[in-house]
């Protein structure tokens, strides 16, 4: 299977080991890559809460891009994807606002090119069954809260590829690695996203509930696949509240037996090294 | 009165905010309505009366941090999160005072680090919002920690083609 890849901005930073495990695992499971041709910024939260049209405008000039390599598109990134969708909604609907945004960008923009993220991709499109077969070390021990954030799910007209109050394919991708993933009421929450400079305060009530709430769920970690929630899950709470968070791509490069784990892991700001080594994963 | 609703109804192009009934799910599920001085339902109510000074002066429509709870669980299907957007567009627009100034600086170093390279350096970006706000200690032990991990460069690959990039910027420009 070959698909579309934007990484966006973040995984070529903060998010590195994020675009660095969507790559490894991709290629265990034989799904080729092919980066969106000369990719911009989606404009992110920046966008849509300060000017419409360029909010719309940024994402369909990469729409625009991957519609011309005609593949479906994978879109690691929540706040990425969640653009790109958006900005699809928005161009179905509207078809004044889509003439208007093909003047904008110089050139046209179906807006109907299928969106995907990783989860949604590796779940359905691979199989769970399959996903199992491919573990190598079954991640015993590894009792994960799988934490979606905002922007995967919501608005669920628009998101469209998991229950968008109670979603399931994280925690079912973790059992298949082998990992016992707990049940928690907090899988959609907000972590505060974009305020984490403007506003620590409020991020910092926000992560330490959440991570207060997985404690009690019975999790020894959580799993995320935004790069916003893992840098604000990662660094913001209250020392003493702090439990390792992961991106799902990395712990199915673990169980999988991928080379890369170990090298990620020393880019987390919270160590996952003592937990994994505790459960003989590391 | 009157104007004010139909304004921010226009902008909206939705469903008219009016329809809300005060059920308060809105409110209820804000992750962030503690900090706000008023709730998101309260913010409809203050549009209805005609109450444009408070409502763009108010520091909810910068706090509400875009997570979509509201507008998922309106039984109305009122867009209460594209209404907080028009609402900060509205201040942004007419030169008002933002009354949450380092959000709006965050927004604007955000932007401003695509218009110049296509995507963003996400130290840079962070260098230019800290210059433009004053706060230039702040998780600075963090930031450093990043570098000495090799998290963050200052050089990354920019967008080749950067005239499209610069084209939508002025001609979204209001």
């Amino acid at each position: 299977m070959k698909v579309s890849y934007y990484p966006g901005c973040s995984l070529h930073a903060t998010g590195k080991e994020y675009d660095q495990s969507v790559k490894a695992v991709s290629r265990a499971l034989g799904i080729e890559l092919a980066e969106v041709n000369d990719w911009s910024c989606c404009g992110a939260s920046s966008a849509h809460m300060t000017n419409y049209r360029l909010s719309v405008a940024l994402p369909a000039r990469n729409l625009a891009s991957a519609e011309k390599a005609g593949l479906d598109v994978m879109v690691p990134c929540a706040a990425c994807f969640n653009r790109f969708k958006m900005a699809q909604h928005h161009l179905r609907e509207n078809g004044a606002l889509k003439k208007e945004i093909e003047e904008i960008i110089g050139e046209s923009c179906r807006g109907d090119l299928a969106v995907r993220n990783p989860i949604d991709v590796f779940s359905k499109d691979i199989g769970l069954e399959k996903l199992a077969e491919k573990v190598t070390r079954k991640l015993a021990g590894l009792k994960p809260v799988s934490y979606y954030g905002c922007l995967l799910l919501r608005p669920p007209e628009v998101c469209e590829f998991d229950d968008y109050e109670n979603p399931i394919l994280l925690d079912k991708i973790m059992g298949a690695m082998g990992a016992e993933p707990r049940n928690w009421s907090c899988k959609t929450d907000c972590c505060g996203g974009s305020l984490t400079l403007g506003k620590t305060d409020i991020v910092i009530r926000l992560v330490d509930k959440l991570m207060t709430m997985a404690r009690e769920a019975g999790a020894n970690c959580l799993v995320t696949a935004c790069p916003v929630c893992m840098a604000n899950l990662d660094m913001r709470p209250r020392e003493e509240l702090r439990l390792p968070v992961f991106y799902f791509t990395e712990l199915m490069a673990l169980a999988m037996g991928l080379p890369g784990p170990t090298e990620w892991f020393k880019l987390h700001n919270t160590d996952p090294a003592p937990l994994l080594k505790s459960l003989a994963l590391l | 009165m009157g104007a004010f609703l139909e304004e921010v109804n226009r902008r909206i192009d939705g469903v008219p905010i009016q329809r809300c009934y005060h059920c308060r799910k809105c409110s209820a599920g804000c992750p962030v309505a503690f900090a706000m001085e008023f709730n998101p339902n309260k913010v409809i109510k203050m549009i209805q009366m005609g109450k444009r000074a408070e409502v763009l002066g108010s520091s909810t429509i910068w706090l509400c941090a875009s997570c979509e709870t509201c507008v998922t669980r309106c039984p109305n299907d009122v867009d209460i999160a594209r209404m907080m957007d028009v609402l900060r567009e509205m201040v942004i627009e007419e030169g008002l005072d933002a009354r949450e100034k380092k959000i709006l600086k965050f927004h604007e170093a955000f932007l401003a680090g695509i218009r110049s390279g296509g995507r963003i350096n996400e130290p840079m970006m962070i260098a230019r919002y800290k210059m433009t706000t004053g706060d230039l200690f702040s998780d600075l032990k963090m930031g450093l920690d990043m570098f000495m991990k090799g998290k963050l460069s200052l050089i990354s690959p920019k967008t080749k083609d950067m005239t499209s990039v610069r084209n939508i910027f002025d001609r979204t420009k209001k």
